[in-house]
């Protein structure tokens, strides 16, 4: 097995704002909106070393993603930056209009998507972005797993035309992808090599999914795993050439099971090849107050929870 | 000095325009698109600098944004009779497989138009972000928007109306269609919004009346006036009085014709009061 190492605890939204501010340097075009929380998305640094592509919008999300499409008009690449809750499913209209359908070229970035958002609880944390935003035409939709590569993210979304949906996170993480590594859309990363199931992780899962993969190994269950950071477009091939190896498919996400990750990867098996599936993920329901980690626990989206999904989809093999 | 007589012919082509898009296909918006005929002929003859050919990003000229999209049948008309496309084109509004979708988009390229609209709320923000490019780009060209009255109820408005304020996006010209009506009746009916010119002044902005949003030459004056006052840190709303379903005597002063087509009958009567000018599609 690959041996993976946890190189300091970070936080998904500082990999964003380092990505940002490097745009800030190597991409005039770039222009970044926040609604509000430029400390939480870790925008400071570009604000302050470009005010005049800095937009504060207020507590003013609708405006911020009409502003950002139009300021698309006459080349620029606007980020927007505030909460995955209030980036997606109170503007899904201004988004669906003046974004998707008018094709406009504008990245929105989300951080404390899902439960680990923690102490604020569900009416901030969202686990149904996802399921809005893939199913928009032409929205390219990435969930990150640590710093490294959501810094990665950020600086190849600024250089892909088009509509993109960024989600990271709040809390500190293990950081063990390499550290300004490229950073491919719609090319999924196999992590693990491996025989008797496959693994398919996005964000903050992906590394949980590592640790289950350590542990199987050691109960003689040979996992592969697959780190899926843009869930739209998906990566069918890697996914199919997986699951037609090991013949059974776990997905792991912080999202609802229902429009998420382990949906896109279900249709694609249904479609080509079926395949038995478990879903590690939210069970239609909202989150709650508690720290990240009970609350992972709680919701079942951990390593533990993977180890179990995957004994039980061995076995319906 | 502008060539009113020509200009009003072309207006009357328009209304011909309007109603002939509407009944052929049974379906769309005449009357807010008659009573804004003689806006969008002016700012798109006498009013906006453009450029020759149409380019998505618009730089080194004005650039326009429609808000209330059901009014497409006006948009495209003043489109095409000012070069955007060919007005044969008109034939096919709202069908299959068609570039005039029945509510404005990019989508299909169209040239002339440079967001969706339909949804309604969304342009002044659209507007605005584009105006703060134009800053960031030093083109020193303006953008203008056109929404409704009842559109105002929209809250996504306020909050794009405090920030140009606030953030003195003086490149800018909003015009609100002041003809007082919506689907369900007379907008103060609906839902009043008080008095409009004190709150855009209360929001910071400078307001201005075209009392007489249906004389061409009224017209040409408030926009040429609200230009000369953009470049001073403000914001400039122009608040346009029209008539819905101006021209045609049946759809005037009511809400019925908002969104519905002219019967055969209805079409001749109509058309009948606007004699061909410049030659019909």
């Amino acid at each position: 097995m690959k041996k993976y190492t946890d190189t300091g605890k970070k936080d998904t939204r500082s990999g964003f704002g380092a990505g940002l501010t490097e745009l800030g340097k190597t991409n005039e075009n770039v222009v970044a909106l926040c609604a509000d929380l430029t400390g939480s998305l870790k925008m400071d640094e570009f604000k302050e070393n470009h005010p005049e592509r800095f937009f504060q919008v207020g507590i003013a999300e609708a405006n911020m993603i009409g502003m950002a499409a139009g300021m698309t008009i006459g080349g620029k690449i606007p980020f927007t930056g505030t909460f995955a809750n209030f980036s997606t499913g109170r503007v899904y209209d201004q988004i669906r209009q003046s974004v998707a359908y008018s094709g406009k070229n504008v990245k929105i970035c989300a951080s404390h998507a899902g439960v680990t958002l923690g102490e604020d609880g569900a009416t901030h944390q969202i686990l149904e972005d996802i399921g809005l935003m893939k199913m928009l035409p032409g929205m390219t939709v990435i969930n990150t797993c640590d710093y490294n590569q959501t810094k990665a993210a950020t600086l190849a979304i600024a250089a892909h035309d088009g509509p993109v949906y960024l989600r990271f996170g709040r809390p500190k993480v293990a950081n063990f992808t390499e550290e300004n590594g490229t950073f491919e859309i719609g090319k999924a990363v196999k992590l693990q090599e491996g025989t008797d199931v496959t693994i398919v992780a996005t964000g903050h899962l992906v590394w949980e999914a590592l640790l289950a993969a350590e542990t199987l190994n050691e109960q003689g269950i040979s996992a592969e795993v697959i780190n899926i950071h843009t869930i739209k477009p998906l990566d069918d091939e890697a996914i199919l050439a997986s699951a037609k190896k090991t013949g059974c498919v776990v997905t792991a996400e912080e999202h609802n099971y229902l429009g998420g990750l382990g949906e896109s990867v279900a249709r694609v098996l249904a479609s080509h090849h079926p395949t038995p599936q478990e879903f590690v993920a939210t069970q239609d329901t909202f989150g709650e107050s508690g720290t990240p980690d009970q609350l992972m626990d709680k919701y079942g989206l951990n390593a533990e929870a993977i180890v179990k999904a995957s004994k039980k989809v061995v076995k319906r093999k | 000095m502008a060539d009113i007589k020509k200009l009003e012919n072309l207006v009357t082509q328009v209304r011909r325009d309007i109603l002939r898009q509407v009944h052929k296909v049974n379906s769309g918006h005449p009357g807010g698109s008659l009573g804004c005929a003689e806006f969008f002929v002016a700012l798109y003859n006498e009013v906006m600098k453009r450029n020759d050919s149409f380019s998505m990003d618009g730089k080194g000229e004005d650039l326009f944004f429609l808000s209330n999209g059901h009014i497409s049948p006006v948009f495209y008309s003043v489109l095409a009779r000012t070069g955007y496309f060919p007005v044969e084109e008109l034939n096919t509004f709202r069908h299959i497989d068609s570039r005039l979708q029945g509510h404005p988009t990019t989508h299909e390229g169209l040239p002339g138009i440079r967001v969706a609209s339909g949804s309604l709320g969304q342009g002044i923000s659209v507007a605005i972000g584009a105006a703060e490019t134009k800053k960031l780009n030093n083109d020193n060209h303006l953008v203008y928007t056109l929404c409704g009255d009842g559109e105002l109820q929209e809250g996504q408005n306020w909050e794009a109306i405090m920030y140009a304020a606030a953030n003195n996006v003086d490149n800018l010209i909003v015009s609100v269609d002041l003809n007082g009506q919506q689907i369900d009746g007379s907008t103060d009916n609906v839902l009043a919004m008080g008095n409009l010119a004190g709150k855009f002044s209360a929001f910071g902005w400078d307001v201005l009346s075209i009392e007489k949003g249906n004389d061409m030459a009224a017209v040409i004056e408030g926009l040429k006036e609200a230009k000369s006052r953009t470049g001073k840190k403000t914001p400039v709303c122009v608040l346009l009085h029209t008539v819905m379903g101006n021209g045609v005597d049946f759809m005037m002063h009511t809400h019925a014709w908002h969104g519905k087509a002219p019967n055969d009958e209805q079409l001749e009567t109509a058309l009948a009061q606007n004699p061909e000018t410049l030659g019909d599609y």
